[in-house]
């Protein structure tokens, strides 16, 4: 039957599509780094992280509290980092934001942002500490334009995300 | 938004067990990544298949959008351009406040630029390159720096090559795929580079500081030559490099060495050349023209 004349009441959403945007989405967040912009500064924020955490801050019944690895090793090819070094801390922001997810009684945008935020802070310390510890200590401050900058485009990025998740669910 | 409140496993013992179960399956994650950064530490070559690959499969994306970023007038680089001022800006009022003497660096930066011009003069006649590509992109958003230029192992590009531009000396290939290679930016804090004071040839070693800035580091340790404008140049020992490339600007002096600005910045460079490794090419040269055993003794 045309789907056309199909009627749109009770219409199921291919299963392939709830499945795989939420993962595909995060992996083009992490190939952004293709792009040709050449710095000579950590500045570019870390899409990947950001599509990451607005998702399982939007649906967070989806995710199991594992999805950090695999999306994390996959950031790490693309991102120049250590292979590992995403794999080990989106786990860890995994488990933690399962933690606060159990704890948590309400939520609202603000808290998401508040979270979020910490979340991109911990991420890009860690990442950075990750590569060199000993010499990068006392030189955090160079973090400090792109965390803001992460941190200022969450909003946006989990506002596009709610609506190719509005997109994902709709039949 | 409220989280959805069938998550609290009440005293069903199965849902209690399935949740610790997935927490398990969370921490394994974790341990699982600290294992391949443990495994990256000490064979950092050892995933650059994997990486190669992926740098690889967005070649294609990446040459494609850096042709049309330099045909419409690199909208990518503006942007980058602005955000590096905004931050340079920050860092520039720091450093006035700091050290007003720096006004004197201008008129010092002056002659060394004078003196790098005539040296850039002297480096074109030995250009001996192996290829010349753009860098098609970059790790942006990590604290390593590295950059990812437009050809690869098919052109003849091995890992430890050094990759300048006319500006100076960008780094040295790091990784190589068919039609990729990964550059280690001078910048980057894993590299060090063996430089040379270009007024009198004082050696010292350049590490990367991670943004756009070296560690200028005297082998001399105890005196601290260094004044601000001093030029840095490539000394050749370690064999990678030839010498004569300008490296980095003295831009302060620190407790034990010097702070110097990376010449060949990144994301101004429009061409990159890709120079054959120093010692092989003089090795090969000996190999053609060889030289008497003894004088060879007296090169070491």
């Amino acid at each position: 039957m045309p789907r056309s004349r199909q009627s749109r009441i009770g219409r199921q959403p291919s299963q392939l599509r709830i499945k795989v945007i939420p993962p595909l989405t995060v992996a083009i967040g992490s190939m952004i780094t293709a792009l040709p912009i050449i710095t000579d500064y950590p500045i570019l924020p870390p899409m990947g992280l950001l599509a990451v955490l607005a998702w399982r801050l939007i649906r967070p019944g989806y995710w199991p509290v594992w999805a950090g690895f695999p999306l994390g090793l996959i950031d790490d090819i693309f991102s120049g980092q250590p292979l590992g070094s995403a794999a080990f801390l989106w786990s860890v922001v995994f488990i933690l934001l399962e933690t606060v997810d159990r704890k948590a009684v309400r939520r609202d945008y603000w808290q998401d942002w508040l979270i979020a935020s910490t979340a991109i802070i911990f991420v890009l310390i860690g990442g950075m500490l990750i590569v060199d510890f000993r010499s990068n200590v006392p030189r955090l401050d160079l973090l400090v334009p792109q965390i803001l900058l992460s941190v200022l485009l969450y909003p946006f990025i989990a506002r596009v995300i709610g609506s190719i998740d509005g997109w994902r669910v709709a039949s | 938004m409220a989280p959805p409140n069938n998550r609290r496993p009440g005293f069903s013992k199965r849902a209690q067990y399935s949740i610790f179960a997935s927490y398990l399956l969370g921490i394994l994650g974790a341990v699982l990544g600290l294992l391949l950064l443990l495994i990256s530490f000490v064979d950092p070559r050892g995933f650059s298949a994997l990486r190669t690959a992926g740098a690889e499969v967005m070649a294609p994306i990446s040459k494609s959008l850096s042709e049309i970023g330099g045909a419409t007038g690199s909208a990518g680089d503006e942007i980058v351009a602005y955000f590096n001022a905004a931050s340079k800006n920050a860092a520039m009022q720091r450093e006035l406040e700091k050290n007003r003497s720096e006004i004197l660096e201008a008129r010092a930066l002056r002659e060394e630029n004078e003196r790098l011009k005539r040296l850039l003069k002297l480096d074109e006649e030995v250009p001996d390159s192996i290829a010349m590509a753009r860098l098609i992109s970059s790790t942006a958003s990590s604290s390593r720096r590295i950059a990812t230029l437009g050809v690869g192992s098919s052109s003849g590009l091995e890992p430890g090559q050094p990759v300048r531009s006319p500006e100076g000396l960008v780094g040295r290939i790091l990784e190589t795929g068919p039609t990729t290679a990964r550059v280690l930016l001078v910048s980057d804090g894993n590299n060090v580079t063996p430089v040379q004071r270009a007024r009198d040839s004082l050696p010292a070693f350049a590490t990367g500081r991670g943004d756009g800035t070296v560690d200028i580091q005297p082998i001399n340790i105890g005196s601290n030559p260094f004044k601000a404008g001093d030029l840095m140049i490539t000394s050749g020992s370690g064999g990678l490099y030839s010498p004569g490339i300008p490296v980095a600007v003295v831009i302060r002096k620190t407790e034990t060495g010097a702070i110097g600005r990376v010449l060949a910045n990144p994301a101004k460079v429009s061409h990159a050349i890709v120079q054959p490794i120093f010692q092989a090419e003089t090795m090969r040269q000996i190999e053609k023209n060889p030289v008497p055993d003894g004088e060879l003794e007296t090169g070491e």
